[in-house]
């Protein structure tokens, strides 16, 4: 089976600085694979090096099986959208579309052709007269799309493409995206450092720090499932709690607090003895129990709560960490109240605390 | 994972996706001497001569005596090192009046330009500051015909000057010269200080504002302080100005005052007879090596007094 | 504390309209009050002293077939529509090359704008010297075995303008191409990879994609060179005096001439009015581009 696009052990550096590692990543044909991460990871920097914009160190690209290492991005077979459009702004919509097409010599009919395609799928048609300026952002990051689409490729690239469109042209847009991808079907890969277009988006997540991949997966292991504590902590919101203790009883038994915890339950690797370790849990993961239950509660004292309409998010310490935990909006809290919270060890992520890794 | 007591290989994969052998790797090779990057350089070479082989004439000529330069060869170095033109261009040439050479016109140059570029920023600055922070009615209107008068041919403007400065009882001195560069100078410096006073946050302004502080309190103890390059920008293009200025030095000035420019000028181009060519490259030289050493050690600065005004309007 | 504090209109804000006076008094009574005065007694015939004996168009007849004016006028057309497209093209082609990412970038810039830093004086005598015949570049390609090569631009009334168009480029170009350069680097680095993904080669992207969008610097470069050339001065009189006989005489020179020398102050008056005449031809049109529509002040 032919992957779509391959990166084997891409590196990149400026310099003394490394800011790609020996990346290995393999995109399947039709997939939307999404980069994503905190600024200064090497997302767009990857992307870039996918499109041929910029040179790599080290390493090989191959795209639909041609290796595409040394060519130059327009023979690539990838369309790119970027985040400030990059429209031509002295040309019309149409002579956006049409620019890079004139310049290979296409036939006009068929350059009509694509032209016309494309503004039928992005409805763009009534504005393919008008000049980038004339046109809200909406639109423009629509023809921006609308450029790459007339290239007849196989993979298109964003780059942070709704960074700069308000929120609700974002929601709008997000949508369009994710319909024009089912509509095309093409190898789309997708740079944004949100995570809810991360999340909505992806066929299959690949969560970046420091020019390494994290963790490459569908979006609900990643979050349901996330290999070490920085993915942990940067995929939802509120992010996950983490409460530091240790394991023992032959990895059967996590304690913190004074509470000992079963771990039994708990899916993912067979737990060993740590000195340090961290249990993560999600605020829906905790529920507020009536009174102490061996192996399944913690202690832990009420510290401020956030009513927000459907439910509460309700601070609270314990084991000398703070967490946040879901709560329906009926159940008033007052500062200081001792409580019991249970813990869903089944949805938990085990951490050790040297490795981050999960367990 | 294979058991290490089995004796066999373990299969080599076959068909793989990928061979990872096949193909280019890494870095693309990027010739140096492609004939492209040739081209770039041996344009921007060959524009770098033609800027600087006129520097390097002057300096070869005035450092060569007369019976060499008569030989020929403009672009030779000297064969015999002589600083005799300098010393003559400084001190003996002869202008139509008198033989002290340029010394005389380089401190009235100095004379002229020391109160000139003072005066200049002075005055520039507190407008620019006014223009910005202190808005009157009308204040724009003016600032914009200050702009448009800095397009008119200065010509227009000689004679009524002239008059003005007789009446004022300092045509031909010093502070007539003086007073035609502070107001030749305004419309650019006062752009200048404009444009930079507005970049400046207006939290900074109401805050002191707020504390009581008044127009000129505001000025010295505020804006001044802020403003280092964008003064030394001012400066830069005052110097460079005021020091190469010929027209209004040739117009407003008396013999006795004349400006090292206009010195310059009568030395080398109303001298009958015999030219003395090395004389004449070393007067050039001595003129033009003010600005120079300006330009050489303000780099960047210059550019930005540059860019400052092409951005009018 | 005593109840009204507001003050009369005339006191509100007094510091700065103080502050504001020099710029004041120097538009109003310089730049304004100047003009207006040359343009009016440019319809007398004040001689050695401006007198107010108005005589019509007098001034400007005697102007219009006065052989040395308008050899002046043409001298300035030919000089200033060389000068604007050299300087401008090849201010920007300069441009273009030091946005090849080079190295020493530094030192090509600071070799190119040195001569702005230059009097015109100081440019119009050195080039004098270099295109000495005798001395200069022409004997020295001779010497080197080319007995037949011309060179003597300052020597031939036909080609004097092209001596001072060479000066003149020298001086200039690297001012041009700094400004170019500052607009270049201004363009949105998104656009150009664009056009690359685009497959659009390098030139191509220059030529249809960048110069259109630097139109603005484009125009304010004219304005400033055009305004510039019309004063033209300074370099005439050092590098050829007006020579050789007339054929390098420029309005410039013709408005000193009569001003101060020819004592006859009148036509000078009339010269610099059909001076200030041209430039507003440039300024009028271009300010009504920038502002058109939006009110002053």
């Amino acid at each position: 089976m032919q992957h779509s696009i391959s990166v084997k052990d891409l590196t990149l550096n400026f310099g003394a600085v490394s800011v790609l590692k020996t990346l290995n990543l393999d995109v399947a044909e039709g997939e939307f694979i999404v980069l994503l991460g905190p600024s200064g990871c090497g997302k767009s920097t990857l992307l870039n090096c996918l499109a041929g914009l910029l040179d790599i160190s080290d390493g090989q690209i191959w795209i639909k099986g041609k290796n595409v290492t040394w060519a130059e991005p327009s023979e690539r077979g990838i369309g790119m959208v970027f985040q400030s459009y990059a429209l031509y702004p002295q040309m019309t919509v149409r002579g956006n579309l049409s620019f890079g097409l004139k310049n290979a010599r296409m036939p006009k009919d068929e350059i009509d052709r694509r032209v016309a395609r494309a503004a039928e799928i992005l409805q763009i048609g009534p504005l393919l007269d008008r000049k980038p300026a004339a046109l809200s952002g909406g639109q423009r990051q629509r023809v921006a799309i609308g450029r790459a689409l007339v290239r007849d490729v196989d993979v298109f690239l964003f780059d942070e493409p709704l960074s700069n469109l308000d929120a609700k042209l974002r929601s709008e847009l997000r949508v369009e995206i994710k319909r024009l991808h089912a509509r095309l079907g093409n190898t789309m890969v997708y740079v944004t450092h949100d995570q809810i277009e991360a999340l909505t988006l992806a066929d299959r997540i690949a969560v970046m720090r420091g020019g390494i991949i994290q963790q490459l997966d569908a979006p609900q292991t990643i979050y349901n499932k996330p290999a070490n504590l920085f993915v942990a902590g940067f995929i939802g919101s509120p992010s996950m709690n983490f409460l530091h203790g240790s394991v023992v009883d032959a990895g059967r038994a996590f304690t913190v607090a004074g509470a000992k915890i079963d771990l039994s339950a708990y899916d993912g690797g067979r737990p060993v003895d740590m000195d340090k370790a961290i249990l993560g849990l999600r605020p829906e993961h905790i529920t507020l129990a009536a009174e102490a239950e061996p192996g399944r509660t913690i202690p832990a004292t009420v510290e401020i709560d956030e009513p927000m309409g459907a439910d509460s998010l309700v601070w609270l310490t314990t084991g000398g960490t703070q967490i946040s935990v879901r709560v329906p909006v009926e159940r008033r809290l007052a500062p200081g109240t001792n409580v019991h919270l249970r813990v869903d060890v089944a949805k938990a992520s085990l951490f050790d605390a040297k490795s981050e890794q999960r367990v | 994972m294979a058991d290490a007591t089995v004796n066999t290989a373990p299969p080599r994969p076959s068909g793989t996706r990928i061979d990872a052998a096949s193909g280019p790797r890494g870095a693309k090779p990027r010739r140096r001497l492609s004939p492209g990057n040739i081209m770039l350089y041996g344009t921007l070479i060959v524009v770098a001569l033609y800027y600087l082989l006129p520097l390097w004439v002057m300096v070869m000529t005035s450092v060569k005596g007369m019976p060499e330069i008569r030989m020929g060869n403009i672009f030779a170095p000297p064969v015999e090192v002589t600083f005799q033109p300098w010393v003559k261009a400084w001190a003996e040439a002869c202008t139509g009046l008198n033989c002290d050479g340029l010394s005389r016109g380089f401190w009235n140059s100095v004379q002229i330009l020391i109160p000139s570029v003072i005066l200049s920023i002075a005055v520039a600055s507190v407008n620019g500051y006014a223009l910005v922070n202190w808005r009157f009615k009308g204040s724009d209107v003016f600032f914009t015909i200050l702009i448009f008068g800095s397009f008119i041919p200065y010509q227009i403007m000689l004679y009524p000057i002239v008059i003005l400065l007789r009446e004022m009882g300092i045509y031909g001195t010093l502070w007539g010269l003086v007073l035609v560069h502070t107001i030749f100078g305004m419309p650019i410096l006062t752009l200048l200080f404009r444009n930079y006073f507005s970049s400046l946050p207006e939290e900074l302004f109401k805050a002191a504002r707020v504390d009581g502080a008044g127009f000129w309190g505001i000025y010295f103890r505020i804006m001044l302080p802020m403003s280092l390059p964008i003064f030394v920008v001012a400066v830069i293009l005052q110097v460079t100005g005021i020091w190469n200025d010929f027209l209004f030095g040739v117009v407003y000035t008396k013999p006795e005052l004349y400006p090292m420019t206009v010195q310059l000028n009568n030395i080398v181009n109303s001298v009958q007879g015999v030219k003395e060519y090395n004389v004449n490259m070393a007067a050039t030289l001595l003129t033009g090596l003010v600005p120079l050493i300006v330009y050489f050690l303000s780099g960047k600065l210059f550019v930005r007094g540059i860019a400052a005004g092409a951005v009018k309007g | 504390m005593a109840g009204n504090t507001r003050r009369m209109r005339p006191f509100r804000n007094i510091y700065a309209k103080i502050a504001a006076l020099p710029m004041i008094l120097t538009t109003l009574v310089v730049f304004v009050g100047g003009t207006i005065w040359t343009v009016t007694y440019s319809f007398t015939d004040s001689k050695l002293l401006p007198r107010l004996n108005f005589v019509g168009f007098d001034q400007y007849e005697r102007l219009w077939s006065n052989s040395l004016w308008l050899t002046s006028i043409q001298n300035l057309m030919i000089f200033g529509v060389f000068s604007l497209v050299f300087t401008i093209g090849m201010g920007f082609l300069l441009a273009v090359l030091m946005d090849q990412k080079i190295r020493y970038e530094d030192t090509f810039r600071t070799i190119m704008l040195y001569p702005f830093a230059l009097s015109f004086i100081v440019t119009g005598l050195v080039w004098q010297w270099v295109l000495n015949p005798d001395l200069g570049i022409q004997h020295f390609v001779r010497g080197l075995g080319f007995e037949s090569f011309e060179f003597d631009p300052l020597s031939n009334p036909d080609t004097v303008l092209y001596g001072l168009l060479i000066a003149g480029l020298w001086q200039g170009t690297g001012f041009v191409m700094c400004i170019m350069l500052a607009g270049l680097r201004g363009i949105d680095e998104d656009i150009w990879k664009a056009a690359r993904v685009d497959g659009i080669p390098r030139w191509k992207t220059y030529l249809f994609v960048v110069i259109p969008m630097m139109r603005p610097v484009f125009i304010t470069v004219l304005v400033i060179v055009a305004s510039g050339i019309i004063k033209l001065y300074d370099l005439v009189v050092a590098q050829t005096s007006g020579g050789p006989g007339n054929a390098s005489q420029v309005p410039a020179m013709y408005v000193y001439r009569y001003m101060f020398t020819a004592q006859n102050l009148g036509q000078g008056f009339a010269a610099s009015t059909m001076m200030l005449l041209s430039v507003l031809i440039v300024l009028i049109p271009w300010a009504y581009l920038e502002f058109g529509g939006k009110k002053h002040g």
